[in-house]
């Protein structure tokens, strides 16, 4: 099990415990790590099977009645087999939700297609006034989720099975400033930021980190503007934030560029590490695109 | 304050004419709407509620799965006065609440906001869930939930109908309003839905007398009515 995984688990239990509205609806991934839950307080937290529409759906019921609901599966079977029910039950209905994903974006390497989810972000952005999370780290996770979870709007959690070494001190809806050089500035979000660190070594940029993508911090990206060139390094599709980093920057003329995940049918197998090789997303493939956009 | 239903007469007329308000149909075609009868059953006779305070937390949910044609659904509400008679006027129009399906931020008694099929049933569960997690099995606050026969092909709605006999939730009812619209054979759905669990019956969808019967029934499995009306063309 990750760490983030378990983080979110874990935290997701404590606040279940010493808070009454918060309710847990699973669909029976995560079944035995969320058992302090169901032994609180079975009547708030509830596996429904394998029914991801269905766990959207009771999700927004109890939303509707005051709770504060917490989800969780597989990536893409929430993020895309029940986007329908998350754009409409909450995002429609204007009700908080917390969707913690588990997998993203190929951490089921070995598992094909079927289980990848590049497109997870791209597909909650969607839904208007959604909040979007990509932590890098266990840590980071439980002060996200602590910082979320009762709020009254969709938010939207994806965790990795490989982060960053050491958690940062962040904050929901703020960029931080990691490092600051003059010829770009380089966004690197979630799980890519220690590969962009090494990737970057030796390069003049400034780096910022980003795990809250939507509400997207731009008066920091403003204020912190390095160079001519916009550069966000992304785990999941290539040019998934070009359009929020553009809104950001209206007036502003820079280059924009990303590097993520490419918009092809991942057909091959193997560990999540053989994937970013091949996808040019570990630290020497960011770092040769970092060079060439910066040329 | 809450209604009393004894003294509520169940005026059918006045809620055609309302329906017919709305969308400028003739009366004998407002009289035909499909729901219109389990509607008025409901509103006047079912559902504990308090039209002058649609958030009372006491109340009876009521959630229209089915969003299509609402107009019946919204004559029913301003007749019990939960909106102006006014509004039937604006129906469907720019600038108007009352929309071609249902959204609970813009009209006073809408549970929830519908139009996509297949999200009614799942919304329900959460519902239900919810008021037997605040109030135990004891709670008295009952959950409704409408769909029609065709709405039953959406798969979502399977799921959900596997789901709740499982939970227990014996403050949950099912109305399915039948007027054999489903391209796919259904019937008899409520053979379908007992072999999962609920306790279901049949009963003409037309018979106020019936609907109310069937309606008020207490379950310790979750109940459904499958309410038959005549065919649409």
């Amino acid at each position: 099990m990750s760490a983030m995984r378990a983080q979110a688990a874990d935290t997701v239990c404590e606040l279940f415990e010493d808070d009454p509205s918060v309710a847990v609806v699973l669909a029976e991934i995560s079944v035995d790590r969320f058992a302090p839950a169901f032994r609180h307080d079975p009547r708030r937290a509830v596996n429904v099977g394998i029914m991801e529409q269905t766990m959207v759906g009771v999700a927004a019921g109890f939303a509707m009645e005051g709770f504060h609901p917490v989800v969780h599966t597989i990536t893409p079977f929430v993020a895309e087999r029940a986007l329908e029910q998350l754009k409409l039950d909450f995002g429609n209905q204007e009700l908080g939700g917390l969707v913690i994903t588990v997998g993203a974006s190929y951490d089921y390497g070995t598992d094909g297609t079927t289980h990848h989810s590049p497109g997870d972000v791209q597909a909650l952005l969607t839904i208007p006034a959604a909040r979007v999370l990509v932590p890098g780290h266990a840590d980071e996770v439980d002060a996200l989720v602590r910082a979320v979870y009762d709020g009254d709007r969709l938010t939207y959690l994806r965790t990795q099975e490989r982060g960053n070494a050491r958690a940062r001190q962040v904050e929901f809806g703020q960029l931080l400033v990691e490092r600051r050089g003059s010829r770009g500035t380089v966004i690197a979000v979630g799980p890519m930021l220690d590969r962009v660190l090494e990737a970057a070594d030796g390069l003049d940029v400034t780096v910022l980190y980003a795990t809250t993508l939507a509400p997207f911090d731009a008066a920091t990206l403003r204020a912190e503007l390095a160079g001519a060139h916009v550069i966000t390094v992304e785990p999941t599709w290539q040019g998934t934030l070009t359009a929020t980093v553009s809104q950001a920057l209206e007036g502003i003329p820079v280059g924009l560029a990303s590097i993520g995940v490419p918009r092809q049918v991942l057909r091959d197998y193997g560990s999540a590490d053989e994937h970013d090789r091949a996808l040019r997303l570990d630290a020497a493939g960011i770092g040769a695109q970092l060079r060439r956009l910066l040329a | 304050m809450e209604v009393d239903m004894s003294s509520v007469t169940l005026d059918r007329d006045e809620v055609v004419r309302l329906a017919a308000l709305a969308t400028g149909d003739e009366k004998h075609d407002a009289s035909s709407y499909s729901t219109l009868d389990a509607l008025l059953v409901l509103y006047g006779r079912v559902l504990r509620h308090e039209p002058s305070n649609p958030g009372w937390a006491g109340r009876d949910r009521f959630i229209l799965s089915k969003g299509h044609g609402p107009a019946a659904f919204y004559a029913v509400l301003a007749w019990r006065g939960y909106f102006p008679e006014s509004w039937m006027s604006g129906f469907v129009r720019a600038g108007g609440r009352l929309g071609g399906h249902p959204d609970r931020l813009l009209v006073p008694g809408v549970e929830a906001s519908t139009g996509s099929l297949g999200h009614g049933l799942p919304l329900a569960i959460g519902v239900a869930l919810s008021l037997r997690a605040q109030g135990g099995d004891e709670d008295p606050r009952r959950v409704f939930v409408l769909t029609g026969d065709a709405e039953l092909n959406e798969g979502s709605n399977w799921e959900a109908i596997m789901l709740a006999p499982q939970l227990g939730l014996g403050n949950l009812t099912l109305l399915v309003i039948d007027n054999a619209s489903s391209s796919i054979r259904l019937r008899p759905i409520e053979h379908k839905l007992a072999a999962f669990g609920w306790d279901a019956v049949s009963v003409d969808g037309r018979d106020h007398e019936q609907l109310h019967d069937a309606l008020s029934r207490p379950g310790a499995a979750p109940t459904a009515v499958v309410a038959v009306v005549e065919e649409t063309g």
